[in-house]
């Protein structure tokens, strides 16, 4: 393994068996981080962020999850592999993650002030009264005065709950942290101060960083790789260069066409039709091609393969070439898409869709 | 074109065991037929609750409001009955707001129902509720479904289909996409434009997103603690901002681009509390650009220019004062 890697999964599968069927959340995905690097793993609801984030910490619930197979290298062991106690030594000592809703992390019957002094405790050896103090220290740092220290977690906001798990997550100098949407609930100017904190941890402590959120936004701002997923797969991943300005795969270009610009005026959003699959029965072959403008019925035979269309910038996409461009015999079908719902259950061909941010994108390409 | 709406000194409060709350506090402004106003702001600023008055959901505390020229402040029973025709909500969370044992063809008939539209015949009501569904983008074939059977963009067009119901000309839309992922919410946006554009319909978009609050909105207001801090035509506020919270907010939007670099101004400071606040500037506690009158006084809305309206003691009627970048900002730069 590369010296460099702080990170390194492989192959990874795991599954949920419920009632209804078996959702495949997150298949045969494969990543890595170098130490000091941030990650953005982007997707919308259902994409199998939190599952491939709780896989990392081996916290996946069991029953209903089951870790099918792949490797979660980290330092040197498969983390798949580490006994119950040595995995939470892990987790206590080299990664944290801070949870999607922070009220699930947070003790509702202990003083706010005294949960940050015990997690300091478990990493360091300090007296009860040194800890007291780096927990006034840690709140100071994340904007919450030091006399707040006695308040229970149901007297904070809800920006300020997610300040002090935050605030937790960094006492402990994890080596890697992994934030599950932590500013998604937060008002944009609270967010600010939240990043901000993460940025300065990120410098500090040269912590590696993986970010899970659907906001392409705060990829832009804290991250230097991207990973999107769509349907428990990573479907394109590369440098922000690569994700933001030579957008390669149709779902990540739907993506950015159906976020309204700040700066811009556009005078109608160019959404992509149809709706998620389900993840218990996910369509043949490539899982976007219901709603993809360039499916072709080879698109349909057979989940395609990871490509590296430019150095390290991977995309599965059966028409994107080696060298980035899409296959000329790629058929383009025409389109309105705002009304028509049923787009997954019917056959592609009812498809309409504006293909011309795709066209852009591969004459830039 | 006409006003359709207008708010002048709307107050809600509401009494709770510690103290009042300021929820809307002194709210005016007005919306045109046919146009949306956004309405803007952190979480508890009172901007749902605003939405409820307006449609009288709430009984206000003082104020008044005018619809089609009529004060509805405090309507009849009759004339209530006649504005929840006209007036419509669409809410956040379309599934806390669905009856989950209501199917998808009874929940959009249930107010044709209360409202005896088309003379209480059945038969034209289950048509009217197929066609509402292809004006929605909803298939027929799910008229017979449960709310929980359903995606959360379906709900929400079911939540539009049900507003629709009684041809309204007036709609307060709640954080209609809020819930969302964004590839649904852009169909959802689309879908109410194009609705407005055919029915004329006026709306109040509700929202913490500026991103969407701009695409959607003709006029936005940001409200601070219970007020409208600033109001002017939508692109007008992505340029130029008056009031000292709307600059720190347009400075905190993340942008989705790289190779741009800009100032972020970062907030400390307190939330002032929304219960019996004081009679001064409710945002000085935070405030980068606050002078000692701000904590003495509070400043009233002034219109600065061209339709632009901002509340703060350094803006004064006619003469807009260009805030200056505060001290406290640090530099985003997106590689
Ligand atoms: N029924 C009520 N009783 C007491 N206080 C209330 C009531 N409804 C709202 N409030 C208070 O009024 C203020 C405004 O609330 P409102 O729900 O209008 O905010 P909002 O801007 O819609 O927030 P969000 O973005 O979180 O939806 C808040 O302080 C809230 O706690
Ligand atoms: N405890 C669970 N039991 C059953 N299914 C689950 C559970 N947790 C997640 N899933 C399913 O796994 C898929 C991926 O979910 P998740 O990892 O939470 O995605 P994301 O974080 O990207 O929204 C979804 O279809 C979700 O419904
Ligand atoms: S493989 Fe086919 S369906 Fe999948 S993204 Fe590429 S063109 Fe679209
Ligand atoms: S009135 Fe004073 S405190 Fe309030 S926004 Fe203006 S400058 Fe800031
Ligand atoms: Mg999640
Ligand atoms: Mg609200």
């Amino acid at each position: 393994m590369n010296e460099n890697k702080l990170l390194e999964i492989k192959n990874l599968t795991i599954q949920y068996k419920t009632d209804n069927g078996l959702v495949h959340a997150v298949n045969d995905l494969s990543l890595s981080l170098k130490k000091g690097e941030s990650l953005g793993l982007v997707g919308e609801t259902g994409a199998g962020k939190t599952t491939t984030a709780l896989g990392i910490m081996n916290l996946v619930p069991d029953p209903p999850g089951i870790i099918i197979g792949g490797e979660i290298q980290f330092e040197g062991s498969d983390l798949l592999k580490l006994s119950k106690q040595n995995m939470r030594k892990v987790r206590g000592e080299k990664i944290s993650m801070v949870f999607q809703d922070p009220m699930t992390s947070l003790n509702p019957v202990m003083t706010v002030g005294k949960q940050i002094a015990e997690s300091v405790r478990i990493h360091e050896t300090l007296s009860r009264k040194e800890a007291e103090q780096r927990a006034v220290d840690v709140l100071e740092m994340v904007g919450i005065p030091g006399e707040r220290f006695n308040e229970y977690p149901h007297q904070f906001s809800g920006g300020m709950r997610q300040r002090v798990v935050i605030a937790i997550a960094l006492a402990c100098r994890p080596d890697l942290l992994i934030a599950d949407e932590p500013t998604t609930a937060l008002d944009v100017t609270i967010q600010a101060q939240v990043l901000d904190l993460i940025a300065n941890l990120k410098k500090e402590q040269q912590s590696s960083l993986i970010m899970i959120t659907h906001d392409l936004g705060v990829v832009a701002e804290v991250c230097e790789k991207v990973a999107i997923m769509y349907a428990g797969r990573l479907i394109e991943y590369g440098t922000l260069d690569d994700i933001y300005n030579h957008t390669r795969h149709p779902y990540s270009i739907g993506l950015f066409s159906s976020i309204p610009s700040i700066d811009g005026d556009e005078e109608r959003l160019r959404p992509i039709p149809g709706l998620m699959p389900d993840p218990i029965n996910l369509p043949k072959g490539c899982s976007f091609w219901p709603r993809c403008n360039r499916a072709t019925e080879n698109c349909k035979r057979a989940v395609p393969a990871l490509i590296e269309s430019d150095p390290d910038h991977w995309v599965r996409c059966i028409h994107i070439d080696k060298a980035g461009f899409f296959e000329k015999n790629a058929v383009s079908k025409k389109t309105d898409t705002s009304r028509n719902e049923s787009i997954t259950h019917t056959k592609d061909t009812d498809v309409e869709i504006d293909s011309s941010k795709l066209e852009e994108s591969l004459a830039s390409g | 074109m006409s006003t359709l709406l207008e708010v002048r000194d709307l107050k809600k409060y509401f009494k709770t065991p510690s103290g009042t709350v300021h929820a809307v506090d002194g709210v005016s402004f007005s919306i045109e037929e046919g146009k949306t106003l956004g309405v803007v702001g952190e979480s508890g600023c009172g901007k749902s609750t605003l939405g409820r008055t307006v449609i009288r959901l709430l009984q206000p505390t003082a104020g008044a409001i005018l619809y089609d020229g009529r004060d509805i402040s405090s309507p009849s029973k009759e004339e209530l009955k006649a504005l929840r025709r006209e007036m419509q909500m669409i809410f956040q969370d379309p599934f806390s707001s669905l009856n989950p044992r209501m199917t998808v063809k009874d929940t959009i008939l249930e107010p044709m129902e209360i409202h005896r539209l088309y003379d209480g015949d059945r038969t034209k009501q289950s048509e009217s509720v197929l066609d509402l569904m292809d004006t929605v983008g909803l298939a027929r074939r799910l008229a017979d479904s449960y709310p929980h059977e359903l995606d959360g963009g379906r709900r929400q067009r079911i939540g539009i289909a049900r507003a629709l119901a009684l041809e309204p000309r007036f709609i307060v839309c709640d954080e209609p996409v809020s819930a969302l992922d964004v590839s649904i919410q852009a169909q959802i946006l689309n879908l109410m434009q194009d609705l407005q554009e055919e029915k004329n319909l006026t709306y109040i978009f509700i929202t913490h997103d500026l991103s969407v609050v701009k695409h959607i909105s003709d006029k936005i207001c940001v409200m601070y603690l219970g007020q409208v801090v600033e109001m002017c035509h939508s692109k007008t506020l992505f340029k130029q901002q008056y009031h000292p919270y709307s600059q720190a907010l347009l400075s905190a939007i993340p942008l989705p681009k790289v190779g741009v670099t800009r100032k972020r101004i970062l907030l400390r400071g307190e939330i002032s509390s929304p219960i019996d606040p004081k009679p001064i500037c409710r945002f000085a506690s935070r405030c980068p650009h606050a002078k000692p009158i701000c904590f003495e006084k509070e400043p009233n809305l002034v219109h600065v220019k061209d339709q632009h309206y901002v509340a703060c003691h350094l803006q004064k009627e006619g003469q807009p004062y260009e805030l200056p970048l505060p001290e406290d900002t640090v530099e985003i730069e997106n590689k």
